[in-house]
């Protein structure tokens, strides 16, 4: 059986691994590891990794750490922050690792703030995640009363302080800029790149965030080194990945597998394919902020390039199928409604444009659309593309649109003939 | 006036941040966590302790979802309607929950035992359809799951 590191410690009761039984299991041992290694040591142990964002972008991990000033004139403190603010629709893999294992995260992030030398870290978690919060308190003061976090960590010179920071709630907090000017008690608006956050970020000091199923790797990388570690994937990018699928499946669920597993493996050996009398229609690959493919793209190893090349994005690796008994236009309108009610309002093409096209795709649901609308839906595609907007935002919540538009057209057209939805 | 419990709170997040402002987003939850919502008066203390404008505080209050400018009932009920659970049927969740309560979506029921609101995806998506109950989460839900579930809110 293949390697699972990042859920090899899972219990089958759901209750959280508790601190001896992740010491028992080999826990902080990356950390200690770590702590006999120079800063740059473990970025560069992480660079041979090709360990890549897990949050949706795809970063190259080490390479936003290399960013960060170094040595004794850098600018302190710096900041270690841990995006776990999951609220991308369709996505349940951070929580996941959160309740189950939160020492994981924790390690991860001692480890990682140790490569940048940070001095403070915070926890950026999503106000609706009660448990993980419950679990990640009981793991924080664990880790403190063992001497993993806090002052002169095991013996070491290195002193970090972590702290989670319980969020209220609002999409955008997951764009990192956002993200920070919420940490600084702002709305959460983006904030204008350059400068980057890795040496202008939190109080202007140089500040790395990263996603959670992201940090949750380090300490195996260090622990196992960083050939094991590219060994654990079916492709360049190193490492396994949770997977999830939601929809009309026959078993809803989240798995770690290689990186680079394909569509068809996960949707048919591990979810157990389509409900019977469904038949597969289409998935978004990674969130809501992904691409739509079809059955023509099943084949697709699930990782960063190859899913790119079939139109669309890995996301964050968690898909949401589409049946035949489900309406996509009405799946679309779903999804602007999200994003249209999500735009920070910073922006005038976001707020106004998903705005606009979140009533057009409610109009063909609703049987009042018209056939110029579907001009304008495409017209919307464009005018939000990247490149016209203050952040990736909105290019994203088009991203469904412009490809539902694409595989679902004749769905459109039959709203507009019809003027009712067919499936209603 | 804010209690000497919800003073202590803050005055901890305090002791973590450079800047004052930056507990705003906690202090506001501090207070909504002992009073159910934040009023114009729990702001105007918040921003006199904080150092800022009454205004840039309501600014960020009312940006962020889980900041709650009204009075809800005593338990708020958080109903997901975002992508996997409208494809697994949250708008009969919606209606069921709506009928049985006899409110509707952003309303409280008439004794204040509920409050309905939407919710953004809770990250129970595998679990499909779900709603939020004060701090429980609950999965896989029907109208018979829902109407044994609701009994447990008093």
């Amino acid at each position: 059986m293949k390697e699972r590191p990042l859920t090899r410690n899972f219990r089958p009761d759901h209750e959280a691994v508790r601190l001896t039984a992740y010491e028992a299991a080999d826990g902080y041992q990356g950390l200690r590891k770590a702590l006999t290694m120079q800063p740059q040591e473990v970025t560069e142990m992480v660079k041979r990794s090709n360990l890549r964002g897990r949050g949706g972008a795809g970063f190259p991990t080490a390479m936003k750490w290399s960013f960060v000033p170094m040595g004794t004139d850098a600018p302190r403190p710096k900041y270690l922050v841990c995006n776990a603010d999951e609220m991308e629709p369709g996505t349940f893999k951070d929580r996941a690792l959160m309740e189950l294992d939160p020492h994981q995260l924790i390690e991860g992030m001692v480890i990682s703030a140790y490569a940048i030398q940070a001095g403070i870290g915070y926890i950026f978690l999503r106000g609706e995640y009660h448990c993980s919060a419950q679990r990640l308190k009981v793991a924080l003061s664990e880790a403190i009363q063992q001497g993993y976090l806090g002052r002169n960590i095991l013996g070491s010179q290195y002193s970090f302080e972590l702290r989670l920071h319980v969020s209220a709630g609002r999409y955008i907090c997951g764009e990192e800029t956002a993200l920070l000017n919420a940490l600084e008690g702002k709305r959460a608006h983006p904030r204008t790149k350059p400068p980057f956050p890795q040496v202008s970020g939190l109080w202007g000091k140089p500040t790395i965030v990263q996603n959670v199923e992201t940090l949750c790797n380090i300490p195996h990388i260090v622990n196992r080194g960083p050939e094991w570690f590219r060994g654990l994937s079916r492709s360049e990018d190193g490492g396994t990945k949770l997977y999830g699928v939601s929809g009309k499946v026959n078993r809803p669920g989240l798995w770690e597998l290689p990186l680079g597993t394909t569509m068809r493996e996960i949707l048919e050996e591990h979810a157990g394919g389509m409900r019977d009398g469904l038949q597969f229609r289409g998935l978004l690959p990674g969130g809501a902020s992904t691409d739509f493919l079809v059955e023509e793209h099943l084949d697709t190893p699930m990782d960063y390039a190859q899913v790119q090349k079939a139109g669309s994005r890995l996301g964050t690796g968690t898909m949401v199928v589409l049946d035949d008994k489900t309406c996509p236009v009405g799946m679309v309108w779903n999804l602007e409604h999200f994003f249209a009610q999500e735009s920070c309002g910073w922006c005038t093409p976001c707020w106004s444009g998903l705005a606009w096209t979140e009533k057009i795709l409610l109009a063909m649901e609703q049987g009042t659309a018209v056939p110029q609308d579907l001009e304008t839906l495409r017209f919307q595609t464009k005018f939000l593309a990247p490149g016209s907007t203050f952040c990736a935002f909105a290019p994203g919540a088009v991203e469904p649109l412009q490809s539902a538009l694409k595989y679902f057209d004749g769905d459109f057209r039959r709203h507009i003939a019809e003027q009712r939805c067919p499936w209603r | 006036m804010l209690t000497t419990e919800e003073q202590a709170e803050i005055n901890e997040e305090l002791a973590h941040y450079p800047t004052k402002q930056a507990v705003c987003i906690d202090a506001m939850l501090i207070v909504q966590r002992h009073r159910g919502w934040v009023s114009d008066e729990s702001i105007r203390d918040l921003a006199d302790l904080l150092g800022m404008s009454t205004a840039d505080l309501d600014g960020v209050a009312t940006f962020y979802n889980l900041i709650r400018r009204k009075p809800v009932g005593r338990h708020v009920t958080l109903i997901c309607d975002s992508v996997s659970c409208w494809i697994m049927g949250c708008e009969r969740v919606r209606d069921h929950l709506c009928t049985r309560l006899g409110t509707t979506l952003g309303g409280s029921t008439a004794d204040g035992r509920f409050t309905l609101l939407p919710v953004v995806c809770l990250g129970a998506c595998d679990r499909a359809p779900a709603i939020m109950i004060d701090d429980d989460l609950h999965t896989n839900v029907d109208d018979h799951r829902i109407d044994q579930i609701l009994g447990a809110y008093e």
